[in-house]
């Protein structure tokens, strides 16, 4: 067994390329895609992280490889300071996952969904069908313990996976997306339970593209946009290195280009840029800003369609670091 | 859970939810694999018999063809219809996939599954195929063990076989497989005949044997009716245990790619 750092999580220079989809003969091959770009990460014993990114940043991918499920093209990955190319079992062993989308067994209820995968790690059913009515009490699914999974809603689908992640008791527990459509009722409910795993003392790697819940849960953060990690820290630092700025985002009837060089001579202006219509301006003086760009636009005979103020914020930290939006 | 546990007791727990699963839809499971091979039986074991349009003594042809329709059938569909289901759009087997155990052997576990389905589903026609035929002259009991060697290496091949099409065939195109592939393997596959009775046609009697299904009815005749001429058991061995290996290499190869990205 290779073992690395007493960390949870550790990679190097993690790298994962997929084969373009196939073309029909004769079109342009297309190129490979790199979902993963020479990622290196530490996630500490106990800690809350979160993974920020839009979609299609290589969350997914990552916590693929993690979870011993994609095979990563190079580089190296430890959980649990285990290798997952070298023993994935032993990994499976120390993690539980909770997927982006709820895949319950269907041929089984709730109750025999949790018993059933506490057995396929060794468990023994008297002790599986024991934690098995635990959880559910602590789930708030105890009174769906007999049902077929259809038979749930979205939310205690995705509480059930919750349960199944912990049925074997790991040691790390992995959430992609986990309250992605969820109502906000349910995605509270999911926040609580979250936490009071927090405060047991599991380490917890979750990615979101929702700010707030990464802003809420998080020790640490690390933000991602095509395969790369753009910045690390816990949210309240990630927060201070927002750009100091209000983005002000005017958009226009036309290309915006043409608007940035007198956008960036108006006063308190420390950046501007077009993003097809769009204008987006950094500026110290946020909304007063606002009748001087749609000024600029008339005099190019352009109107405006529509504005938009981020105060400083992860958002606007993301925004200035990726160039897109997250939701 | 850190303690690594021994690969056999993650296998048994695998198997255990199939078993779980299948004894709850063993009706259903029954009635759609066995339905057809027993209104065979009806048709062509009793009611053209009484008609006088074949023989009597057609019962001992036919018994063990059936026999061993009704356990491929239902061998194959045992783990292509679940796998087809299950890696497709509800990504069920991701369950499985997580336990701690090499994934190869979460394919193997649902050949070893759908192998004893079509083991129950043969035991299941029997009697009933008997009852409806009466008395079968020539059909004997006497040779359990090749009577297990057969079922265990048919059972096994066409769960294989399965697997195969279950993780290789697109999701679309599983009622297509259900009347190129299985509708022809059924018709050459030696199971309304004895292979022999093809001397009289030379050619098929050497083309139906790329038809898996041939070994399955000539196995079982060997074992239940051995005084029907038939093939000779070393090539029916040597056969399903080919076609076994085969397919469970193929099998696991696509249920892997299925599997990893």
């Amino acid at each position: 067994m290779i073992r690395a750092s007493m960390s949870a999580i550790q990679t190097r220079g993690l790298r994962k390329v997929y084969d373009p989809p196939p073309t029909r003969r004769g079109a342009q091959k297309l190129p490979p895609v790199v979902a993963v770009d020479s990622l290196d990460l530490e996630i500490g014993d106990g800690e809350f992280f979160g993974l920020l990114g839009p979609n299609g940043a290589g969350k997914t991918t990552t916590i693929g490889i993690l979870t011993t499920r994609v095979w990563a093209t190079s580089g190296e990955a430890f959980v649990a300071g285990i290798s997952v190319n070298a023993d994935p079992a032993g990994v499976r062993r120390r993690i539980g996952v909770v997927p982006q989308r709820p895949n319950p067994d269907r041929s089984l209820s709730a109750f025999e969904n949790l018993v059933f995968h506490a057995t396929y790690f060794g468990i023994t059913a008297a002790q599986a069908r024991r934690r098995a009515g635990e959880l559910l009490e602590r789930l708030g699914l105890a009174e769906k313990k007999d049902a077929k999974v259809d038979q749930l809603s979205g939310g205690q689908q995705q509480r059930l996976m919750i349960g199944r992640a912990l049925s074997h008791d790991p040691q790390v527990l992995f959430l992609d997306e986990p309250t992605v459509g969820l109502d906000p009722q349910a995605r509270l409910a999911l926040w609580d339970i979250l936490r009071d795993l927090h405060r047991q003392g599991r380490t917890i790697v979750m990615t979101t593209h929702y700010m707030e819940e990464a802003d809420q849960l998080c020790d640490r953060l690390g933000i991602v946009d095509h395969g790369k990690l753009l910045a690390l820290d816990t949210p309240q630092q990630l927060k201070i290195q927002a750009p100091g700025d209000t983005i002000v985002e005017v958009t226009f009837d036309a290309p915006a280009e043409a608007l940035v060089s007198e956008a960036s001579r108006v006063e308190g202006t420390t950046k501007a840029e077009a993003r097809g219509n769009d204008l987006c301006v950094y500026s110290g003086r946020g909304g007063e800003t606002i009748p001087l760009l749609i000024a600029i636009g008339e005099g190019h005979g352009m109107s405006v369609r529509d504005i938009h103020l981020s105060r400083p914020s992860l958002e606007t930290l993301f925004i200035s670091l990726t160039g897109r939006k997250l939701e | 859970m850190s303690e690594r546990v021994p690969y056999w007791r993650i296998f048994a727990a695998l198997l255990m939810r199939d078993v779980t699963v299948a004894r709850r839809e063993i009706g259903y499971f029954l009635v759609r694999t066995t339905l057809q091979p027993l209104l065979f039986v009806l048709i062509f074991g009793l009611i053209m018999p009484r008609m006088g349009i074949v023989g009597r003594a057609y019962t001992t042809t036919m018994l063990p063809g059936i026999l061993a329709l009704s356990l491929a059938l239902s061998a194959v569909q045992a783990v292509s219809l679940p796998m087809v289901q299950e890696f497709g759009w509800t990504k069920e087997i991701e369950d499985r996939l997580l336990a701690p155990i090499a994934n190869q052997l979460v394919a193997v576990e649902k050949i070893v599954a759908g192998a004893m389905q079509g083991i129950v589903a043969s035991i299941f026609v029997l009697p009933i195929a008997r009852l409806i035929m009466g008395p079968i002259p020539g059909l004997t009991f006497r040779n359990v063990g090749m009577l297990m060697i057969m079922t265990i290496l048919s059972g096994l091949a066409f769960s294989a076989i399965g697997l195969f099409i279950g993780t290789a065939i697109a999701p679309q195109q599983i009622g297509l497989m259900f009347s190129v592939i299985i509708a022809p393997m059924i018709m050459f596959g030696c199971t309304y005949y004895p292979w022999r009775g093809l001397d009289a046609v030379p050619v098929m009697k050497w083309l139906v044997l790329i038809d898996p299904l041939v070994y399955v009815s000539e196995g079982l005749r060997s074992a239940l009716t051995p005084a029907v001429p038939h093939m000779p058991e070393p090539a029916i061995i040597a056969a399903l245990l080919a076609l076994a290996a085969l397919f469970t290499y193929l099998g696991l190869r696509s249920f892997m790619k299925r599997a990893m990205s």
